[in-house]
């Protein structure tokens, strides 16, 4: 470092304070990078991961199998499933054979990771570009099925559609 | 004079072992173990007459014998080969051998659905590691597969021929285990498959062994069905004084929940104590078992993936450190979720819709139970696609 004495300049002292001064003046004329959330909304990156969807299939039939691999793939354990079978008459609601009954998603104890999308075998779970939102008790952090599954394409398009959206398409 | 037997010396990708006369390449490479032991599918050595169906145990022999040293002019199945004084065995290190066994993955993945993440089997399917080792990563194969609708044979064992690849290890267990057999391959060639003809249903007290034999989930437990996946259950070693059977089991266990019990395998997935109906199907709560411990698997399975390795509880221990008080739950878990809300092992079959919602009793059933009497061995009909007849 260097220890030399201050020039007369530097001891005057006011050049150093207006040059500060212009630089704070400037930027009066700059664009503002302020994002007024929730008015405006910043544009989320195509590898973002937020919260999880359940997807279905063109015919509105739910596509998870309950095959446990985004479980067993969890490394926050948040993943819990009990699975049904079909029985005749399902074959609208459920794609495969047995499907799960029960999906349950803690997203206290998730930390999209996007482990589960990876190990889906069947496209059934992605994970989308919205926030998990706030919530003032611990309770509501315990997503269920209701709260997971796409709208259905056939009742529901424009919502499926804008669902559908939110799912990141990945690095291309 | 007691007779010495002569004891043949084989060496097996470079590994000698003395095995007595009799003994085949299969058996001799069991006896090194490791690597070089070729994969079975169809050979059960618990079971006589089985092997020489799958081709995928394959084996090159470079020299027949001391005597005879010329190398056998085509690949061998080593399950069905005896033998002989300086045979000279080349499994892994033969890149040939590899390449056969590549081809024979594919030959039996043809006509296999490939449905793992429904199939029950999955995690502990032989087809499955094999296809894992030693299979490519796409089919050939641009025809259709040939699918049969699953069927119901008997009250606990659940058909998927589809997933059949004819291994006839169940054929021979219903010969020799369970002494009545009732079912049999039907048919030839691309249309075999495994049936009981006209709706008849497997009751034979020993049947049950037939889904522990089955290398895929052709067979499988109808009161463990879709109940859990098999790494997310416990397996723990049990015994019971059973009148029909040695009662030597596993259990297959969720918290203390019994799903499922099967017979004891050993390390390359044979069983080793055939088990009766009675433990298998129908004592399916802790208190009818003498639990000796958690059993060791082979690291590299995926039931490993809970680390189940002790037998006790942790104790509760927040209490006695807060000087009695209790500790305050920000969120009781079971307050909120839904699931652990039935208990699965009372239900001797799948359970529905209607099981989580209100009739915690109700069980699946299917339009194909022989024991309803609307059994039908249809081929060629689809029962995951509702739009074939």
């Amino acid at each position: 470092m260097e220890r030399k004495p201050m020039t007369l300049a530097e001891k005057l002292y006011l050049p150093a304070i207006f040059k500060g001064m212009g630089i704070t003046f400037s930027h009066l004329f700059k664009k503002k990078p302020t994002v007024s959330y929730p008015e405006e909304k910043r544009p989320f990156s195509d590898v973002f991961r937020g919260l999880h969807i359940l997807n279905r299939d063109e015919e509105g039939r739910e596509r998870c199998t309950a095959c446990g691999l985004c479980a067993v793939a969890c490394p926050a354990e948040a993943i819990t499933m009990e699975a049904a079978e079909r029985q005749p008459g399902e074959e609208h609601l459920f794609r495969e054979e047995k499907y799960a009954a029960k999906y349950e998603i803690n997203m206290l104890r998730c930390i999209f990771c996007g482990l589960c999308e990876e190990a889906c075998p069947k496209d059934a779970i992605y994970l989308t570009k919205t926030f998990a939102p706030a919530n003032y008790g611990r309770k509501g952090f315990i997503y269920k099925k209701d709260d997971l599954l796409i709208p259905n394409p056939l009742t529901d398009p424009e919502g499926y559609e804008k669902a559908k959206g939110t799912i990141g398409t990945g690095i291309k | 004079m007691a007779e010495e037997k002569k004891l043949l010396k084989v060496t097996i990708d470079n590994i000698t072992v003395e095995v007595e006369p009799g003994t085949t390449i299969l058996m001799a490479a069991r006896k090194i173990g490791g690597d070089i032991v070729p994969p079975t599918m169809c050979y059960y050595s618990k079971l006589q007459n089985t092997g020489g169906y799958c081709r995928t145990c394959l084996v090159r022999v470079a020299a027949g014998s001391t005597a005879d040293p010329r190398p056998m002019p085509k690949l061998v199945a080593s399950c069905r080969t005896a033998v002989m004084d300086g045979m000279i065995v080349e499994n892994i290190t033969n890149p040939a051998v590899l390449e056969a066994r590549k081809g024979v993955v594919e030959f039996l993945l043809l006509n296999h659905p490939l449905d793992c993440p429904v199939c029950d089997q999955a995690g502990e399917c032989d087809l499955q590691d094999l296809s894992y080792e030693h299979g490519a990563e796409a089919t050939r194969y641009e025809f259709k597969r040939r699918t049969f609708e699953r069927i119901d044979i008997g009250p606990y064992i659940q058909l998927h021929m589809t997933r059949c690849i004819l291994c006839y290890r169940c054929v021979h267990t219903a010969n020799q285990v369970a002494g009545n057999r009732e079912h049999g391959v039907l048919d030839r060639g691309d249309h075999a498959q495994i049936a009981t003809y006209i709706q008849k249903s497997l009751e034979s007290p020993m049947i049950g062994n037939v889904i522990d034999v089955c290398p895929v989930g052709a067979l499988t437990d109808r009161t463990f069905r879709f109940k859990n996946r098999v790494w997310f259950t416990k397996p723990v070693d049990a015994h019971r004084d059973c009148p029909h059977c040695k009662g030597k089991v596993r259990l297959w266990m969720r918290g203390d929940d019994v799903l499922r019990v099967t017979a004891r395998k050993d390390q390359f997935g044979e069983v080793e104590e055939w088990i009766c109906n009675e433990c298998r199907f129908e004592k399916k709560q802790v208190s009818d078992w003498v639990i000796e411990g958690p059993t060791r698997l082979d690291r590299h399975s995926v039931i490993n993936a809970g680390h189940y390795e002790k037998i006790e509880k942790p104790q509760e221990f927040l209490t006695e450190v807060m000087h009695g008080h209790a500790a305050r739950i920000l969120l009781d878990i079971h307050a909120v979720s839904d699931v652990n809300m039935v208990d699965l092992n009372v239900i001797n079959g799948p359970a529905t819709n209607a099981t989580f919602n209100g009739n915690p009793k109700a069980v699946g059933t299917n339009v194909t139970d022989v024991k309803e009497g609307k059994g039908r061995n249809v081929a060629g009909t689809d029962s995951t696609n509702p739009n074939t007849p």
